[in-house]
């Protein structure tokens, strides 16, 4: 087990080093840069402000001094504010966003596994096709359009429930459901399809057979052997999900990290592009790794390390 | 195998509660909480800022969502009163000497810092100058090149000695121009020229950075920063002026989306918003909505003709290009929100030499004339040797957002109909546009000017053959001559007379095609009461009232 989480930690490094430098490629690769702006700014003052941000220097040199500050944990200035650090962006966005994606899961986990099970038991029923429109629903309509109608139809008629902003517990409902329709929508569809399939596997005929109750099979026998592919996708939705998402948090004007993945690609703010998605790529493989764990509790048969085998 | 999913269930709880714990607690202060009136309602103006502040130092900021927090915290040697006239601010009185460049300013007695430090001459002198440092590499920092020696020092060429403004004693600042300017005293309430203490900056670099280090000399003081969440802002009680101010405190929510920021005006969570979105406009407008205001704004909005490119050299082509399109409907029908259609590059809302309408005396140097733009596009095209069909290979470029697509649009129909070309539309993101505009590696783009100071000055400068913001590349000797001497005389015939001979010659190259003049709407609630626009800037809420019965 030691062994095998070493395996992992070296890869993951290997595997951020490789992001760090295709996302240093690709952001320089595009036109545009921080300090342009539809001013009379004259052509020294810009110059020295590349200077001052180190931008006049050659590409790889560039590259190795923000190789350096990453290994000491330091993303750099935001070359857009001057107020706030990209280290201090992300600790105060992050917690934003994840509390809100963190509900979000929450109602997906909830909702999404039984939608899908129960559509699955009523095969071309009604709670089949109602819980399959709700899920086509989820996926097609997208996220801008579902916060707008939310805001429009319900934080408007629901005195309590505020338009958007933050601050409050009450300000983080309706962003975090409307966040959750997608990967519930996905988890409902996934579970279903899985759940067919275990459906008419030798085993749950035997366990009938058998003379085990409906609820005992469904449950013991069927849930958890179908539950295995939704487990699998769980790591990205997770992450997705956590690290917040930049259109709900543009609409309910919530100050959380989604905003920042757009923002600084628009403002050219390189070192918070290279903070945001290094960050990003740190939560993911995290998350894959835990995945990969409760896996392994979920079906004993699946063994992480050879020697286990 | 109940254990195990039970295990997972657990991990993800004990992952929800450790991230939930990390969540923000709700903000606890809100600007009216801090003294609150035992019998009324503290009156506390609710409106929206679009995004956050990169800085709320004056001398680092850049653009309105710095600005409108600066101007009600922060106050110039000049301030503007209530119907927007510049007035003394900081200053009581000032001295011009017959140099026509070295100004007297003293300064009213009484003022202070909101942490109770009196404001002097020493604050203003340091603040100019640490803007000007090249070190603290302030992007508006060319805003003070007005001053002798400014542009030097900024640049590294000279030391910051012999910047011309200086502290005879704590009430009195002399400040030596360049060369002469006739719209100084308006500059210096600009924000790039608001004193900072020197006392508290020199202590603490990093005073500006949170609310409870803040420190201002305006109407009112910053008390609290959830940064991109809300601004507040309460009274200074420490401000000279302070029984003309009714409000108790400005809120400032940082809501990035205009249709909520609008949802939010509708329900009741704001008292006052701009900018509105552009169908709310057209709708409020259509209904006579009071609560809509047009403000005024000294803005232009144009189009670049390349002049460095084949056939956009040739005048008669870019004199055919701004006959044929009309702009009175694009105005009427598309953007909607008010705008007048331009008649030159210098909007109305400056004055001439005799107090009257710039514009006026300047006249209308861009009309709607299809006959005329055809006849000379005949020639245009006889004169280069290009043809109608070869202008499917130009586009024009603009930075990616719906008003700028459907004025693009418009202009594409307009010209595919009275000049028979089909031009292409090309968006790009925003940066990439202003890229391609310095290389100069586009036919036509889209480009907005708002003026930083109310003098026609802000807008003919542009065009001078080395100015940084001349996209259009345009070239003009006598142009640049013209410019030159109406910058280095307070002679006010002189001036006016030069700018309405530059600009004429401007719009006879047309060297850019002048769409329209910007408006800047906004809604208020009828119980909101006080609110002035100046033309250069957002509105502004320092004698703003509400009758709180009525909210």
């Amino acid at each position: 087990m030691k062994k095998y989480l070493l395996k992992r930690l070296v890869m993951a490094v290997v595997t951020i080093w490789a992001i760090i430098t295709i996302t240093f490629l690709l952001m320089h690769s595009v036109p545009g840069n921080p300090f342009r702006a539809e001013n009379k700014m004259p052509k020294v003052v810009y110059e020295n402000l590349l200077k001052k941000y180190g931008l006049d220097r050659p590409l790889s040199e560039q590259y190795f001094i923000y190789l350096g500050k990453i290994v000491r944990g330091d993303f750099g200035d935001s070359m857009k504010s001057r107020v706030e650090t990209v280290n201090d962006m992300i600790e105060r966005g992050f917690p934003v966003s994840a509390h809100i994606g963190l509900q979000a899961l929450i109602i997906a986990l909830c909702f999404g596994p039984a939608l899908g099970a129960v559509a699955a038991l009523n095969q071309n029923k009604w709670p089949d096709y109602f819980s399959m429109i709700l899920a086509i629903l989820g996926i097609s309509v997208p996220s801008f359009i579902m916060g707008t109608v939310f805001i429009q139809f319900i934080a408007r008629n629901v005195s309590w429930l505020p338009i958007g902003g933050w601050g409050e517990f009450r300000h983080s409902l309706l962003p975090s459901l409307a966040l959750a329709f997608l990967p519930m929508a996905q988890i409902a569809r996934l579970m279903r399809s899985s759940m067919l399939e275990v459906l008419n596997q030798d085993y749950i005929k035997t366990a009938k057979s058998k003379g085990i109750s409906k609820a005992t099979v469904v449950l013991r026998h069927a849930v958890r052997n179908a539950i295995l592919p939704v487990v699998s996708i769980l790591g990205t939705v997770a992450s997705n999900l956590l690290v917040g998402s930049f259109v709900i948090e543009k609409i309910f004007g919530i100050p959380g990290l989604g905003m920042f993945f757009v923002m600084s690609i628009s403002n050219r703010d390189y070192p918070l592009i290279m903070g945001t998605t290094i960050f990003y790529a740190i939560v993911l493989i995290t998350l894959l790794l835990l995945v990969d764990l409760a896996y392994m509790m979920i079906d004993p048969r699946i063994k992480l390390t050879k020697e286990g085998r | 195998m109940k254990k195990s999913l039970v295990l997972v269930l657990a991990m993800l709880m004990i992952f929800s509660i450790a991230l939930s714990a990390c969540a923000p607690k709700a903000p606890a202060e809100t600007p009216g909480g801090e003294t609150p009136a035992p019998t009324a309602e503290p009156k506390i103006l609710r409106t929206n800022n679009m995004s956050e502040p990169g800085s709320l130092d004056p001398a680092l900021a850049q653009g309105t969502h710095e600005s409108w927090v600066l101007d009600h915290c922060f106050e110039g040697l000049m301030a503007r009163d209530p119907s927007g006239k510049s007035v003394p601010g900081m200053a009581k009185e000032y001295t011009l000497a017959d140099d026509d460049v070295t100004y007297t300013f003293t300064l009213r007695d009484g003022i202070t810092w909101s942490n109770g430090d009196p404001v002097t001459a020493h604050d203003f002198e340091y603040s100019w100058k640490r803007a000007l440092d090249p070190d603290l590499a302030a992007d508006y920092a060319f805003q003070l090149y007005y001053l002798k020696g400014g542009e030097a020092y900024n640049t590294g060429a000279g030391s910051v000695d012999d910047v011309g403004v200086k502290a005879i004693d704590d009430k009195t600042l002399e400040v030596v121009l360049a060369s002469p300017t006739a719209y100084f005293l308006e500059l210096t309430s600009f924000y790039t020229y608001y004193p900072v203490n020197k006392k508290v900056v020199e202590a603490n670099p990093d005073w500006a950075k949170d609310a409870s280090t803040h420190v201002s000399n305006g109407p009112f003081r910053l008390t609290g920063w959830e940064h991109n969440a809300t601004i507040t802002m309460a009274k200074n009680e420490t401000y000279y002026d302070k029984d003309a101010i009714k409000l108790d405190g400005i809120e400032l929510s940082i809501l990035a989306d205009e249709n909520t920021a609008w949802q939010k005006y509708e329900g009741g969570e704001f008292d006052f918003l701009t900018p509105l979105p552009q169908a709310v406009v057209a709708q409020l407008k259509a209904n006579g909505n009071p609560e809509l205001v047009i403000g005024g704004e000294v803005g232009t909005y144009y189009y670049n003709l390349n002049s460095k490119v084949k056939p956009f050299d040739n005048v008669k082509i870019r004199k055919a290009l701004s006959l044929t399109l009309d702009t009175q409907t694009i105005c009427d029908k598309i953007a909607q929100g008010g705008q007048i259609p331009a008649e030159g590059v210098v909007p109305f809302g400056m004055t001439d030499e005799n107090g009257g309408e710039y514009r006026n005396g300047a006249g209308k140097l861009a009309e709607y004339n299809v006959e005329e733009g055809k006849k000379l596009f005949a020639e245009g095209l006889a004169e280069t040797g290009f043809k109608a069909e070869d202008f499917s290979k130009f586009s024009i470029l603009y930075n990616t957002s719906e008003a700028h697509k459907k004025i693009a649009q418009a202009a594409q129909e307009m010209w595919r109909n009275n000049l028979g070309i089909e031009i292409q539309l090309e968006n790009v993101d925003f940066q990439v546009k202003l890229d391609r505009e310095k290389a100069g590696d586009y036919q036509i783009s889209r480009a907005g000017w708002i003026g930083d100071y109310i003098d026609p000055m802000t807008f003919i400068d542009l065009w001078v053959s080395d100015g940084a913001f001349n996209d259009a590349k345009y070239n003009n000797p006598e142009y640049d001559r013209l410019v030159k001497e109406a910058k280095n005389t307070t002679d006010q015939k002189i001036r006016m007379e030069n700018m309405r001979k530059a600009e004429q010659m401007l719009m006879a190259d047309m060297a850019v095609v002048p769409v329209y003049f910007y408006t800047q709407p906004y809604a208020q609630k009828p119980y909101v009461t006080g609110v002035f626009k100046p033309l250069n800037r957002y509105p502004i809420f320092t004698y703003a009232d509400m009758d709180m019965s009525q909210r």
